[in-house]
């Protein structure tokens, strides 16, 4: 059944919310967005030392604090609340779960520990300019050379991949097609041949890059060719964590919405007070809890390896996309003028809230996956 | 706890009807034995029928009873509702009398809340109940009573003192409905049934001790009654659906179902019959077209997610955590998913949405889901009344000014219907 938290869970979200609230609150995430570098250094070593949480769904012997899926969702959701600037979904979601699912076990040991514990910050290139989401959108090639890989391509949309340390390439064999041939393979962020730029976005708490790859040198990860299944794993475990963080994100909106409708006063009675207000609170709430519903239960699917992983992580993307933008949209309609300004800080979520919302997929992407796995398996 | 476990009581249940299950038995009977056993309603408390299990555990039992095809205590409609009122609220005497032939399906219940002048507003209500020293005396008129020309008894709100502020000048009381001095007149509604009735009430009379309550409780147990009919709405779905096994209780089970039952045989198309979309589509071969993809695609995102939420709730319950009007956001969902699943539906059928009848889209069906939808973001409460709960139960908004203050007798409302 994953319907309910255990104590332990809520004490743990309890535990990342006090830290959030203290150390990162709007003020800290206006300033970190500010920064060259996009996040606070300082913050993320607290991040890492006091409550280790980029390491927290890797297993003990990798270096993590062994901790499961769910765990990880928990704590997306409290960082999407707080709309957190930090590499953390770059490299604890994405690029984590790409060596947990396509690496081998001597190359995890090699390689997870320094991420699992916030030293070098990871993340995983795989989307190019014609903006497919699925493996199968993958144009950059790699060709073997000796004893490692050459290469050819660009990526872009990559998170963090201006600064990451350590990149993560989807790539394929010459000629492939489809999620055929596809590899994994390693770049180091100074290896020669290696262009990055970091994209103007919307969303100015969340940074992508554009990378070009001349000729670049790469490790092999995993077994060459085999890496589809991997990846699209990966990305389905990837839009079930970034569900979570817009349930959380969702949630601040929501709060921030109803505490501002019970206190502006117009025509002599609280705006909260109106039906036209009180009823958008109403159907957000219900939006909300039921894709929050949606989220938990695909989080909890994931944790146990379920095969219905990629329907629900479908399900629950697209629900979020929705939900998220909807919260943004109406948050900012029920502060009225205030709300469209730069000083209020509702902007700074809906731009996340934007972004999120086709980052890995929009609705109608996931809408017409969910239909496909479901005749798959009728 | 160990106890209380799932596999034990499923093997527990098991047994049970291992022995005692037998479709040959007449319906009634069985269901007394269900009572006496305690498996009928084994989340009820010991002494009424039940077995003090949380209802958590319901699901494995139901499962159980499903399995070797097991007929359940009569728990569709307004009964339903009227057990739940009694438990909380009615004296031993009370739980005595009426809730044992609720799960047998030998007595069938109404509600006689709305009224022609106040339904979402039922604190309004203006049918009145006078004490004469000996017994009430009734009279007024009731509007959009399901199954009153089937029910013997009825569940009924009525205003007692016009003094008193509208909310606490109201009585609650179980009346007999087989009295000469109440008519009831069916109603024909937009989809053809005629379920729901006006019920009209000159010096129609209920014995002292049938009060539920203290004289000025009814509005308090009013909301109990209402409390359960959202957190209901969910389970509409399942609804008068009729086993074709061979054996006498099955039977006595169809012809339940087309009599007293008959006004609910409607109930799973108000729902929208989310159940059939999927199939109909891949049937038709619609399922190819982006467009209805998309709907489809929501559509079942959205009842997967209600049933979650629905779990969430349950689970929740089953915790101890207190009920709460969380129930307003199941019957809310519900309805956003009906009227979704009727839009499917209609993409679905094409050129043959328009059609009715035998040649209709399965026989009628889908024509019947079409018109009955409407019914479910009115009927036990509007969706505009759901949301004013969500916003001021459970969001904490602040209320709406009252126009309605001060006695009864002085708060402006319709003006009497001409009969
Ligand atoms: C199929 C069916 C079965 C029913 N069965 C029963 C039954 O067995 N027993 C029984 O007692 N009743 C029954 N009802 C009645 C039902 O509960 C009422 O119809 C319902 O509560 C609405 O009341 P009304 O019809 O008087 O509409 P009104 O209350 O007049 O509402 C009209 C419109 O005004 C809106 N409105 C009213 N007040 C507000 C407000 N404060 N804020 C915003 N909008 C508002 C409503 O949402 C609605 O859109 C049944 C109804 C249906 C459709």
């Amino acid at each position: 059944m994953h319907f309910a938290f255990t104590d332990e869970q809520e004490q743990f979200r309890a535990s990342v919310q006090r830290f959030l609230r203290e150390r990162a609150p709007i003020t800290a995430v206006r300033s970190a967005m500010e920064t060259t570098l996009g996040y606070d250094r300082t913050l993320w070593r607290q991040l890492c030392d006091e409550l280790g949480l980029p390491g927290i769904q890797v297993p003990e012997a990798l270096g993590g604090q062994g901790f499961g899926f769910v765990e990880l969702c928990i704590a997306l959701e409290e960082m999407g609340r707080a709309l957190l600037c930090a590499p953390f979904f770059a490299s604890s979601v994405l690029a984590t779960q790409a060596l947990l699912n396509g690496a081998s076990e001597t190359q995890q040991l090699e390689l997870l520990p320094a991420i699992a514990s916030g030293q070098r910050i990871a993340t995983l290139a795989w989307v190019e300019s014609n903006g497919r989401w699925d493996p199968g959108g993958i144009a950059l090639t790699a060709t073997p050379v000796g004893t490692g890989y050459r290469l050819d391509g660009e990526k872009k949309f990559v998170l963090d991949g201006d600064h990451a340390e350590v990149i993560l390439v989807a790539a394929r064999a010459p000629g492939s097609v489809g999620a055929a041939g596809l590899s994994l393979l390693l770049v180091e962020a100074e290896a020669p041949g290696l262009e990055r730029h970091p994209l103007q976005t919307l969303d100015p708490t969340r940074r992508q890059a554009a990378l070009r790859f001349n000729g670049v040198s790469a490790r092999l990860l995993g077994a060459a060719g085999n890496a589809g299944a991997a990846l699209a794993l990966t990305l389905d475990q990837a839009a079930v964590a970034l569900a979570s963080e817009m349930v959380g994100g969702t949630a601040a909106l929501l709060e921030s919405a109803v505490a501002y409708a019970k206190i502006r006063m117009q025509f002599g009675r609280p705006i909260g007070s109106f039906q036209a207000i009180k009823h958008q609170c109403a159907e957000l709430l219900l939006a909300q809890e039921l894709t929050a519903a949606a989220a938990r239960y695909a989080a909890a699917a994931v944790a146990e390896n379920a095969p219905d992983v990629p329907a629900l992580a479908a399900l629950a993307k697209a629900r979020a996309s929705d939900t998220y933008l909807q919260a943004a949209v109406e948050c900012i309609q029920i502060h009225g003028g205030v709300g469209f300004t730069w000083d209020h800080d509702t902007h700074l979520w809906f731009k996340r809230a934007k972004t999120s919302q086709v980052l890995l997929g929009d609705a109608n992407y996931h809408r017409e996956r969910y239909l496909a796995q479901l005749e798959a398996g009728a | 706890m160990s106890q209380f476990d799932d596999t034990t009581i499923r093997t527990a249940v098991r047994d049970w009807l291992a022995t005692h299950w037998d479709p040959e038995r007449g319906l009634v009977a069985w269901r007394h034995l269900l009572a006496e056993s305690g498996w009928g309603v084994p989340h009820w408390p010991s002494e009424w029928c039940g077995r003090d299990l949380p209802v958590a555990l319901l699901p494995g039992i139901e499962a159980e009873f499903d399995a070797i095809g097991a007929v359940g205590v009569a728990r569709v409609g307004i009964r339903l509702l009227a057990a739940a009122t009694l438990l909380e609220h009615g004296r031993d005497e009370h739980k005595a009398r009426f809730l044992r032939r609720i799960l047998t399906g030998e007595d069938t219940w109404c509600q006689l809340f709305s009224e022609p002048g106040s339904g979402s507003d039922l604190a309004g209500a203006t049918t009145r109940a006078d004490f004469d020293g000996e017994r009430w005396r009734v009279n007024g008129q009731k509007l959009w009573t399901t199954s009153a020309h089937h029910a013997q008894w009825g569940l009924l709100l009525a205003r007692t003192d016009w003094d008193l502020p509208k909310h606490q000048g109201l009585s609650y009381f179980v009346i007999d409905m087989r009295q000469s001095a109440i008519q009831v007149q069916p109603l024909k509604q937009m989809n053809g049934y005629a379920s729901f009735n006006q019920v009209f009430f000159t010096d129609a009379e209920i014995p002292a001790e049938n009060l539920i309550g203290a004289v000025g409780d009814g509005w308090k147990i009013a909301m109990t009654t209402l409390a359960h009919e959202r957190r209901n709405a969910d389970a509409l779905k399942r609804w008068g659906r009729a086993s074709d096994r061979p054996g006498r209780i099955y039977a006595e089970e169809r012809a339940e179902i087309a009599t007293v039952m008959e006004p609910y045989r409607w109930y799973p198309q108000r729902a929208g019959r989310v159940d059939l979309t999927f199939s109909r589509a891949r049937e038709t071969g619609r399922i190819a077209e982006p467009a209805l993809r998309q709907e489809l695609s929501r559509l079942l995102m959205l009842a997967q997610c209600a049933e979650w939420m629905a779990h969430r709730a349950r689970h929740a319950k089953a915790l101890g955590r207190p009920e709460g009007p969380e129930g307003s956001l199941g019957k809310l969902a519900a309805s956003h998913l009906a009227r979704a699943a009727a839009q499917v539906h209609t993409l679905i059928s094409g050129a043959d949405a328009m059609l009715a009848g035998p040649e209709a889209p399965l026989g009628g069906l889908i024509a019947e889901i079409l018109l009955s939808v409407p019914a479910t973001s009115i009927a036990g409460g509007t969706d505009e009344i759901q949301r004013n709960i969500i916003a001021e139960r459970v969001l904490d908004l602040p209320r709406e000014p009252r126009m309605d203050a001060g006695p009864f007798r002085d708060v402006p409302r319709n003006p009497p219907r001409a009969r």
